[in-house]
């Protein structure tokens, strides 16, 4: 159970750095960190104490096995991850180089 | 099978476009439109030979509890054809326009993807599967809002990707609640057996997904990213956020998800009541402030998202009828109007409403069309905004909610008033304008044209033998909540 409230805490780690923070490249890093928290939950959820490996070898009757399935997803969404953080930073870059500042309280051109 | 080369064609016409793309769009143009065309076409050939059917389509042939399925029931047809018609007339008129800002053939790529993205949500059966599609269509999306890279755009496109990817995280915590607590992603297995569980279970999953695909939806608390992402877009791209992505991603998910898999739960009916309502409302009177064209409609977007979220929590199978005609409708009244927006843009170099003035003489067929869709979204007679709201007011007092109604009137007003500001000092303002920087092509005419026209005549749906035939199936799917596990598993 502590293990998976630590989880959540570090997903509202994750939350209360999108929120709060003005720098482009720490609000980038808080949606990492969100994203790596709920990898961590599929992985931590699908881990069984004292279970086998999900692959069936010649001669062994194995009893309890690690579900394999999240570790198929998280590789997945760490893959989308990937690409949504490359297209956060190449936005970012192209907004300095339009305001000059990474500050997102001073990139308010578009009208409230 | 036809199912999945609806997916299969808009994904191999992206990757031919990246492949025969130079530095001139000609070709990525004639492909664009050969796949909108086929798509159209097998859409509703689709749509019209699945009839009340369900047909179901096994990726790699691994049967249910295991593989990815492929699901095209009424409901996934009709959003199909949607996409299908909105994707066309927006091809057309990104013709000009797309080489008018003189950008080249990515445009189309990322076109391309984006309704890969779209089909893929709309027909897929397996959760996981749909969020996989769902950032598809979202990455093409993001890359579209920041097309024309000015300033605004960026800054447009990077407060959508934030809320977007917070949105996604979101949804995959959502997932990986459901699969922790029944063992599989696919959505009919999910829906035999969560009733079986903890009905706590029910409320954290709906809770998740309320937010996730709320965000994803512009429901009223979630509205943020909306005015500035649709309105900085280029103008057919506009009109493809506006009229299906955030229908084909965020009401379809909700309906498919909350109706079909969860079973209806009051407690999130009355949440689509009181977000609804507070949508309608506030996006009316936020959008009557604006002098931005786009800006204006697109705050629209979230009044009418309301509507639709209103007749959902209705729940009654007429209340139903009405979002569902609504959403259509929607799709294709506030298309037509960011492409009024667009052409407008493209032919003065402004969308201020104030710098605007008399074009009835210069522009003839964008004022013209922009007044059939001004009077549609307002809800006047004989168009087809008029029959939808209608029906969705009827069904809130039927059910005994006058007070819903009510709003759903006050808000029907005050879209009126807005509109009427829109065409007296756009359209029809005391300065004539007498010379445009651009001219507006054919093909940007003939898409606006296409939409007014299939605005009058989606009003025939209203009309009961037709009703009966083409809606009701639709309406079907979400009433008779379980009767989706019952087919998809095939019994």
């Amino acid at each position: 159970m502590t293990i998976y409230l630590m989880c959540f805490i570090l997903f509202l780690v994750g939350f209360y750095g999108v929120i709060t923070k003005r720098d482009l490249v720490k609000i980038i890093l808080s949606l990492a960190i969100m994203g790596y928290s709920t990898n961590l939950f599929l992985i931590i959820f699908a881990y069984r104490t004292g279970a086998h490996y999900p692959i069936l070898e010649k001669g062994t009757s194995v009893t309890a096995m690690v579900d394999p399935l999240p570790q198929a997803l998280v590789l997945t969404s760490i893959v989308i991850e990937l690409g949504i953080t490359a297209l956060l930073v190449a936005l970012a870059v192209r907004l300095y180089g339009k305001y000059k500042t990474f500050d997102i309280t001073k990139i308010r051109r578009l009208l409230g | 099978m036809i199912l999945p080369l609806l997916i299969i064609v808009p994904l191999l016409t992206a990757f031919l476009i990246t492949f025969i793309g130079g530095k001139k769009d000609t070709a990525a143009v004639i492909l664009t439109l050969f796949a909108v065309t086929i798509l159209l076409c097998m859409s509703l050939y689709s749509f019209i030979i699945t009839g009340a059917q369900t047909q179901t389509y096994q990726m790699s042939a691994w049967a249910i509890p295991y593989g990815i399925s492929l699901v095209l029931d009424p409901l996934s047809g009709f959003m199909m054809v949607m996409i299908a018609i909105i994707s066309f007339t927006s091809a057309l008129f990104s013709i000009q326009y797309i080489r008018h800002l003189q950008q080249d053939w990515k445009y189309y790529a990322l076109f391309m993807l984006l309704l890969t993205g779209m089909n893929g949500v709309v027909m897929t059966g397996d959760i996981f599967n749909l969020f996989v599609f769902m950032e598809i269509a979202l990455f093409a999306a993001f890359g579209l809002v920041a097309f024309g890279g000015k300033a605004e755009e960026y800054e447009a496109a990077f407060k959508y990707a934030v809320m977007g990817s917070v949105s996604s995280t979101i949804i995959l915590f959502g997932i990986a609640v459901i699969y922790s607590a029944t063992s599989s992603l696919t959505m009919s297995v999910i829906a035999q057996r969560l009733p079986l569980l903890d009905q706590k279970m029910v409320l954290w999953v709906g809770g998740l997904f309320m937010a996730g695909f709320g965000l994803k939806t512009a429901a009223m608390p979630f509205h943020a990213w909306l005015p500035d992402a649709h309105s900085s877009a280029p103008a057919p791209i506009s009109s493809m956020l506006s009229g299906v992505l955030i229908k084909a991603l965020g009401v379809y998910v909700l309906i498919r998800f909350f109706f079909n898999v969860l079973g209806a739960p009051r407690l999130f009916l009355t949440l689509f009541l009181v977000l609804g309502s507070i949508s309608i409302l506030v996006g009316v009177f936020l959008a009557i402030g604006q002098w931005d064209m786009k800006r204006l409609l697109a705050y629209h977007s979230i009044s009418q998202i309301g509507y639709i979220l209103l007749g959902l929590g209705l729940a009654s199978p007429l209340a139903i009828f009405g979002a569902v005609f609504h959403m259509f409708n929607h799709a294709l009244f506030k298309s037509l109007l960011f492409y009024n927006a667009g052409s407008v843009e493209l032919a003065l170099g402004t969308r201020n409403l104030k710098h605007l003035g008399n074009l009835s003489r210069i522009l003839p067929v964008t004022s013209g069309t922009s007044m059939i869709a001004s009077l549609s979204i307002s809800g006047i007679p004989p168009f087809n905004g008029f029959f939808s709201k209608l029906v969705i007011i009827i069904a809130a007092i039927k059910t005994g909610h006058p007070v819903y109604a009510l709003v759903a009137v006050v808000g029907s007003l005050l879209t009126l008033a807005s509109f009427m500001k829109v065409q007296r000092y756009g359209f029809h303002g005391e300065k004539i304008i007498e010379k445009t920087v651009n001219k507006v092509g054919w093909s940007m005419n003939l898409a606006m044209i296409c939409l007014a026209v299939l605005c009058l005549v989606t009003s025939a749906l209203i009309i009961p033998g037709i009703r009966e035939a083409i809606m009701d199936p639709v309406v079907n799917v979400i009433t008779q909540k379980s009767q989706y596990l019952h087919v998809v598993m095939g019994r």
